[in-house]
């Protein structure tokens, strides 16, 4: 399979300026980032608050330039500017904070914005739209007003406005921090739904140690480097050095450490309460 | 400082077409110096409730009682009840409180609330001192812009804030909502510490059942404006699956609990910490080890 992204040695900078416009300090988010993605991969990034996940993440569609290094997100080069709106056609984007991505008072009308703005035909618009709410599973509030839904509903029209636009690969910055118990898991769902059934390929952001269980691959990232990458299996037995940089495991991962700590004979490599529960019967 | 809701209701819009019943008959007591955790789907009316608290809002029907003073009533001398002395009481943290910092340094920040008051330099020193010390950011911070701190760090700044109003209660909304895990549980151990130690009563609004089962002692479950069911976490997460059913969870070593029992092994599913389910499955399988 080709990679979707490519992305090599990635630097940028933050700065601060004083009263007088001068560059006060700079801070580097990135320092030679390399990260590879390939198509139809479901990869979940996980690393403090400001390791620079959500910096690089805003490289992949264009909102952000590197200072230095190579990127080519779907075969085109990011760092050419001209190409900035074609990049966009293939990423898709959706953020922290629902209320911040809807645009539209009609609910079918906020995911008509996107393809409507690449000057797609109507017949074809009202079609993605259609099938758009489907796949999310919002078709019956297709007339509705965006502001009476709950979080998880609206990060899933935010999501089928994306969809919309029909993009290879989406990228999610955290879009389930703000939700409740459901509305995670119906966000959580939705995105499976779309790498599985539709093959395209997801970049998910998370402090939910537990949502990095679906993934194909996690990548960790700490000081803008990339420190850890492997199946969730692979990273998350690593429970000393996660807790070290700051982060965490899933609670089931934990449960074993912790027995293993104590002395018992059990693999730290277990991820859903299902493994945990046989590998726990077995010490009996 | 308690806090007493007797038959509260409150509708917004009422009268309107948009009338929109957010509390619907609520009754909820918290004792002084409780650490009480509200938990509820989005839109199950946690937000509306604790703006009650302080008196943001005025309830459609129904009593506020901020230590035995009724918020919207009559006073015992006919006066109103002074609301302003109540919100200093009463500190209220919402939602991502980073966006409302704006000062140059993180010391003028903090100050803002207390100089406000019109206290003396000495004094607002005091607190600044005491509110940054409360939430474990040292001198060496003072001078520093709040916005070169990472989103934990500026997320206590603005707790400090409030805590420099000297708070007999302090309120957060969804504290911990975008940090991570170590930013996460700093912050929840400074809480508990100046619950402990200055005997704040804290009340905690989030959406991570492991947080409040970890540290709440009282927990209240909003559904769709109601309570629908109150008591020490143990009690509430008892209830199970039938959360799931209301938008919530239980924390997620309960299912592992459940699932070993379910498979025949002798244990209490009744657990709130990963640590208190590994101690009881040590002594469980060490016991089976010498039989």
């Amino acid at each position: 399979m080709n990679n979707i992204i490519d992305a090599n040695n990635l630097v940028f900078e933050y700065y601060n300026y004083d009263d007088n416009g001068e560059v006060k300090d700079t801070i580097r988010a990135l320092e030679g980032t390399s990260i590879q993605v390939k198509e139809g991969e479901f990869v979940v990034i996980l690393g403090h608050n400001g390791s620079g996940k959500s910096t690089f993440a805003k490289h992949l569609n264009g909102i952000l330039s590197p200072k230095e290094g190579t990127l080519v997100v779907c075969g085109i080069d990011a760092l050419d500017k001209d190409k900035t709106w074609d990049i966009r056609k293939e990423v898709g984007m959706v953020f922290q904070n629902p209320d911040n991505q809807i645009v539209a008072t009609i609910i079918e009308e906020d995911v008509a914005f996107g393809p409507e703005n690449l000057g797609i035909e109507p017949t074809e618009i009202r079609k993605r739209v259609d099938e758009a709410l489907e796949t999310v599973g919002m078709t019956e509030y297709m007339k509705d007003s965006p502001n009476k839904l709950s979080g998880g509903q609206k990060q899933r029209i935010a999501i089928a406005g994306v969809i919309a636009m029909k993009p290879r690969c989406i990228v999610f910055d955290e879009s389930t921090a703000m939700l409740d118990p459901i509305g995670r898991r119906q966000v959580m769902s939705t995105m499976e739904k779309l790498n599985k059934e539709y093959g395209i390929t997801i970049i998910h952001i998370t402090h939910y140690m537990q949502e990095a269980i679906l993934a194909d691959r996690i990548v960790v990232m700490d000081k803008g480097h990339v420190i850890m990458e492997g199946t969730p299996r692979e990273v998350f037995k690593e429970v000393k050095t996660l807790k070290e940089i700051g982060l965490d495991v899933p609670d089931t991962t934990y449960l074993a450490y912790l027995l293993q700590e104590a002395g018992f004979n059990i693999s730290t490599e277990l991820l859903t309460v299902e493994e945990v529960t046989k590998a726990i019967c077995q010490l009996q | 400082m308690s806090i007493t809701i007797k038959n509260l209701t409150h509708i917004y819009n009422e009268g309107m077409p948009f009338k929109k019943t957010a509390l619907k008959d609520i009754n909820i007591e918290i004792g002084s110096g409780e650490f009480v955790g509200i938990i509820g789907h989005t839109g199950s009316g946690k937000s509306t409730l604790i703006q009650m608290f302080n008196g943001l809002l005025k309830p459609t029907k129904g009593e506020v009682i901020i230590n035995g003073q009724n918020l919207h009533g009559q006073g015992t001398n006919g006066d109103k009840v002074n609301k302003k002395e109540i919100r200093q009481k009463v500190g209220l943290v919402f939602q991502y409180p980073e966006y409302q910092l704006f000062e140059m340094t993180i010391k003028d920040d903090v100050a803002f609330g207390p100089k406000n008051l019109g206290l003396s330099k000495e004094e607002v020193d005091e607190r600044v001192k005491y509110a940054l010390e409360a939430v474990g950011l040292d001198e060496s911070y003072y001078e520093k812009s709040p916005f070169e701190l990472s989103g934990g760090q500026k997320r206590r700044v603005a707790i400090a804030g409030v805590l420099a109003m000297k708070p007999e209660t302090l309120i957060l909304d969804e504290p911990t909502a975008g940090l991570d895990p170590k930013g996460r549980n700093e912050l929840f151990e400074q809480l508990q510490k100046m619950h402990r130690e200055l005997g704040l009563t804290i009340v905690l609004i989030s959406h991570s059942m492991e947080d409040v089962a970890r540290y709440a002692q009282k927990l209240f479950v909003l559904y769709k404006g109601e309570v629908a069911y109150q008591g020490t976490p143990r009690e509430v997460f008892a209830h199970g699956k039938k959360l799931e059913e209301i938008g919530l969870a239980m924390p997620q070593i309960r299912y592992v609990m459940e699932s070993l029992k379910a498979q025949g092994m002798n244990i209490d599913e009744d657990v709130l910490t990963v640590e208190e389910a590994a101690q009881h499955l040590i002594s469980y399988l060490r016991k089976k080890g010498e039989a």
